[in-house]
């Protein structure tokens, strides 16, 4: 009962401040409430039982991302937009229609969810009696260990890149 | 116990108003934070997954996506202020030199 409560409380905080996101003139505003729709996915990780992907949600996603994009928007200090969408009429109608399109698609398929098939090694008690941190871990360093070192080179390549393209003029 | 088609459901409204704010919005760093929340409605997915089929995969595979984001968002944010060096705005009409 309560799980639904805080899941129905996180959920419509969620997508109100993501719509809010998209609807702000002011850049530095649709920042602020990206924060707080990163800080509410936390929080319905949580209910997930997925302590280890929240506390990093709001390490990597609320605190180095947001940063960075702050520390862009106040770098550049574009003015104000005067117009919040699009100039064209029929670019701002399909927009709209796709997006509802899509919703419609997507919820359908994802209103009636049959999970068929094994299930995995991980149950829910198993998890717990381990704990969350050392199972990701342990997953981490054995199953997923070549993805793992090729995300090392991907920051590598965004690192030298991201300098490239800031220091000097293109 | 909230079921699996709340939480995907969830997702699909989060990736849903991703879509409409890249596709309506014409300031770049907006149309950046709308790839953001996409990409946060396809980790909610997979953490969702995760739970509800006693599988930590997918917990793993979010790790990696969010790398993906924050490389994604360096080099998004470098390009962003390259172009308003040269270009004086971050408004993604105004940004048409290779366009004929």
């Amino acid at each position: 009962m309560l799980e639904t409560v805080l899941f129905v409380i996180l959920a419509v905080f969620t997508v109100v401040t993501a719509v809010l996101v998209i609807v702000q003139r002011n850049p530095v505003t649709s920042a602020i409430f990206l924060i707080l729709t990163f800080f509410s996915l936390a929080g319905i990780y949580l209910l997930l039982h997925a302590e280890f992907i929240a506390a990093v949600q709001v390490i990597v996603y609320a605190g180095a991302i947001m940063v960075l994009f702050l520390f862009v928007i106040m770098l550049l200090n574009p003015e104000k937009e005067k117009r919040l969408v699009a100039r064209n009429r029929l670019m701002r109608g399909v927009g709209i229609l796709l997006g509802v399109a899509l919703l419609l698609q997507i919820g359908l398929v994802f209103r009636e969810v049959l999970l068929e098939g094994t299930r995995g090694r991980f149950p829910p008690e198993k998890v717990a009696a381990l704990g969350n941190t050392q199972v990701v871990a342990q997953l981490l360093f054995t199953d997923f260990l070549l993805p793992f070192e090729i995300t090392s080179v991907l920051l590598l390549v965004s690192i030298i890149g991201a300098i490239i393209l800031a220091k000097r003029e293109i | 116990m909230v079921s699996l088609s709340s939480y995907l459901i969830l997702s699909a409204i989060l990736f849903s108003i991703g879509v409409v704010g890249f596709l309506l919005r014409r300031n770049t760093i907006v149309i950046f934070m709308s790839v953001e929340l996409m990409l946060n409605a396809a980790n909610l997915a997979f953490v969702a997954f995760s739970r509800y089929l006693n599988s930590m995969d997918g917990q793993v595979i979010v790790i990696f996506v969010m790398s993906v984001a924050a490389a994604e968002a360096a080099v998004g944010l470098a390009i962003i202020m390259a172009m308003y060096r040269t270009q004086k705005t971050v408004n993604a009409d105004e940004m048409n030199l290779m366009k004929w």
